[in-house]
């Protein structure tokens, strides 16, 4: 007779959009992790077809409401390199603030709301703020902060409307950003105690051997340019990501994972690849941070993600404060462009990591092809990996502390599942879909 | 036992903007956690009681068959329930498939298609249940949410704006884009709610908040024809974000039509 246990997590919580973990034992050994992603697919790639280009930013954005400036940022500049223009400096700056708005509002919302509660021993953020009303407080401030700036420059703060190929609609004028200042001034002073506050939590001792990948540039934090590159040596051109990262179709499953073209191997995206790559690009406060709190040089303990992104937060605000400060209003807002049948890739970096986009345009400006990997597929295999990895210490313990377990790994990647538009893995007869009982 | 009522929040095909919205409610956002018992909302907490619940908000469309299923499941352990965004209030931007083919759009996007199982269609969740209120928008307005949830704490029925987004350029101090700079506007037929934001940036409202009542799509499209466009232009703006609403979805086939020359 042979035993079989299985461990589910019929609904990983606290992440954005919906997944479930299933987990096959036989006779006491691990036969089987898998990451199940349930999220009906929405078919992006396809209903961009035949669409204007100048729809895509808009159309993008809709794939994730948590970081739809990245989807619009990286369609933006694939497609001005597929259109071959130029974007003046002035843009480039204020593109990058327009990020710095986008990581602190997800960042605060994961280290405070979804990440926290797992090293204080509580259900959700909400929870945890009567006995930690300071830290969430200061948590929902900052965030408030990033939305605030989203709503200046981008219109709104989710699904951004002022987003344009060769630019933005109407560049903001300098009253309108230098209102931010204060609460700028406030913010980053605030971000530097969140990040001293979670640098005391309590990290479990894990550190696989990883290989981690990040947009890399000389002068400055990877945000939207640079060369992609890796912790084993090796740099990327942007153009070559296709050829060096594919998306595989994993025979026994649906899903589309992301992995290196050469060996299969699954690699690691997100803060910790982002600090490790470029900690010498950080801006001065946070660096010093980074050394005060003692993160190691390399750190690969992906719980140690909440110190990163606690210090990519200190980053944000250093970096968007010195846009801030300098801001002139300018024109034009949008490069011009003429059509032209070709095709442009880009990756820049979402919150949560690598992003890219790939999009084919015809001579009347029409979208003929599109292809977008989120930063979510090219960490789900290294999810995976991490969980086979850290599995067999701890199956002596009952199920609930074995699920319990691996949805706090899970989150420590801060995944965002609702940007799956094509890292399926459906197993019809075991889609937990229900609320218990519902 | 607590007498506040119990809220849940429930994901189908979408982007999570909109329960998102809830948590970016952050100056309420503490006060309203206070004020229901947040049963079943797992973007936000790992705590998951069983239904009936009191309030429902129920984000994104239904597009497989499972979901279908799982929708009914809902109502029945609803009081009250509300649709909130474009995706379940109109089938949201994935319902482009709706008039496109399905199984080639499949075969677009994965490599064996044969594994995905979706319908060929997606739609709102009026079309599947009944619907206590629906909240516009793509995404919604999260001071609205904290009015209407405010309103069901409070045992009030929510009412939220019904007028068009031209009224709110107006209070805004907006120049028309479409009168002073030709722009194809969707604000005359679209519902109120985002504040106006497309045309105090310089571009044109594309419609995020939906059909407003008694709206007349077909007069709007033929203004823009009159000034210049192309029905075959004027066919995407119709159909994006809430483009299967019944009135954006008319005025959309009817330009389609022309365009062909039919």
């Amino acid at each position: 007779m042979t035993e079989a246990r299985t461990i589910r997590v019929e609904a990983i919580s606290r992440v954005e959009g919906e997944g479930a973990l299933h987990i096959r034992l036989q006779d006491g050994q691990l036969a089987e992790v898998q990451l199940n992603i349930y999220e009906p697919p929405r078919l992006f790639e396809a209903l961009l077809r035949g669409r204007a280009l100048e729809e895509v930013p808009d159309i993008t954005a809709r794939i994730c409401g948590i970081c739809p400036v990245a989807y619009q940022m990286t369609a933006v500049h694939a497609l001005e390199a597929a259109l071959g223009v130029s974007i003046s400096p002035e843009i480039r700056r204020l593109r990058r603030l327009l990020y710095c708005g986008e990581w602190i509002e997800s960042h605060a919302l994961h280290i405070h709301l979804l990440h926290a509660p797992d090293f204080l021993g509580y259900d959700s953020g909400l929870d945890m703020a009567a006995d930690f009303p300071q830290e969430v407080n200061r948590g929902l401030q900052l965030k408030k902060h990033g939305n605030r700036l989203l709503e200046v420059l981008g219109g709104r703060a989710i699904h951004p409307i002022n987003i344009a190929v060769g630019g933005f609609y109407r560049a903001p004028r300098r009253e309108e950003l230098a209102a931010l200042i204060p609460d700028f001034e406030w913010g980053l002073q605030a971000a530097i105690e969140t990040a001293r506050w979670v640098a005391t939590f309590t990290f479990p001792d894990f550190t696989p051997p990883y290989e981690m990948v990040a947009l890399v540039h000389p002068d400055e934090y990877p945000f939207n340019a640079g060369d992609l590159k890796s912790t084993d040596g090796r740099t990327v051109k942007m153009e070559d990501y296709e050829r060096e990262f594919e998306e595989v179709h994993v025979a026994h499953s649906t899903a589309l994972q992301s992995v290196r073209t050469a060996g299969r191997t699954s690699y690691f995206v997100g803060p910790l690849a982002r600090i490790n790559l470029a900690r010498a690009q950080l801006s001065p406060t946070a660096l010093r941070l980074a050394d005060e709190l003692g993160l190691e040089q390399p750190c690969c303990n992906p719980y140690k993600s909440i110190i990163a992104r606690a210090l990519e937060v200190v980053h944000v605000y250093e970096e968007a404060l010195d846009i801030l400060r300098d801001y002139q209003s300018f024109r034009p807002s949008r490069i011009g462009y003429q059509y032209r049948a070709g095709a442009g890739s880009w990756a820049t970096e979402a919150p949560r990591g690598l992003i890219f986009h790939r999009y084919s345009v015809d001579e009347h400006g029409k979208v003929v092809t599109a292809k977008i990997v989120p930063p979510t597929s090219q960490n789900q295999l290294q999810i995976e990996n991490d969980l086979s990895t850290m599995l067999p210490s701890i199956l002596h313990e009952p199920d609930d502390q074995v699920a319990l377990k691996c949805e706090k790994l899970i989150r420590s990647y801060d995944p965002c599942i609702s940007c799956s538009t094509h890292f399926l893995k459906i197993h019809r007869e075991e889609i937990p879909c229900r609320p218990p009982g519902v | 036992m607590s007498t506040r009522p119990t809220l849940a929040v429930f994901k189908f095909a979408s982007c999570d903007g909109c329960q998102l919205s809830l948590l970016d409610a952050e100056d309420e956002l503490l006060a309203v956690a206070g004020a229901v018992d947040i049963a079943f909302f797992p973007e936000a907490s790992s705590r998951m009681l069983p239904g009936p619940y009191d309030i429902a908000l129920v984000e994104g469309s239904i597009t497989t068959s499972h979901d279908a299923e799982r929708i009914q499941e809902v109502r029945k352990q609803s009081r009250f329930l509300m649709t909130i965004g474009a995706c379940a209030t109109a089938g949201g931007i994935q319902a482009l498939r709706n008039w496109g083919d399905t199984a080639e759009f499949l075969q677009a996007v994965y490599a064996r298609p044969e594994y995905i199982s979706t319908l060929a269609t997606s739609t709102a969740i009026a079309d599947h249940v009944t619907v206590d209120f629906e909240l516009r928008g793509c995404p919604i307005n999260h001071h609205q949410l904290v009015e209407v949830l405010s309103s069901l704490i409070a045992g009030r029925r929510p009412r939220t704006p019904t007028h068009s987004v031209c009224l709110d350029c107006k209070r805004r101090g907006t120049v028309c884009v479409t009168v002073a700079q030709g722009i194809p506007c969707l604000g005359p037929v679209t519902q109120a709610g985002c504040g106006a934001i497309c045309p105090a940036y310089d571009r044109g409202c594309y419609g995020c908040y939906g059909p407003v009542k008694q709206c007349n799509s077909e007069s709007l499209g033929d203004h823009f024809i009159a000034t210049g466009s192309t029905p075959g232009e004027l066919v995407p703006l119709f159909r994006n974000f809430n483009g299967y609403a019944p009135e954006f979805r008319a005025e959309s086939d009817r330009l389609a039509r022309r365009a062909e020359g039919v």
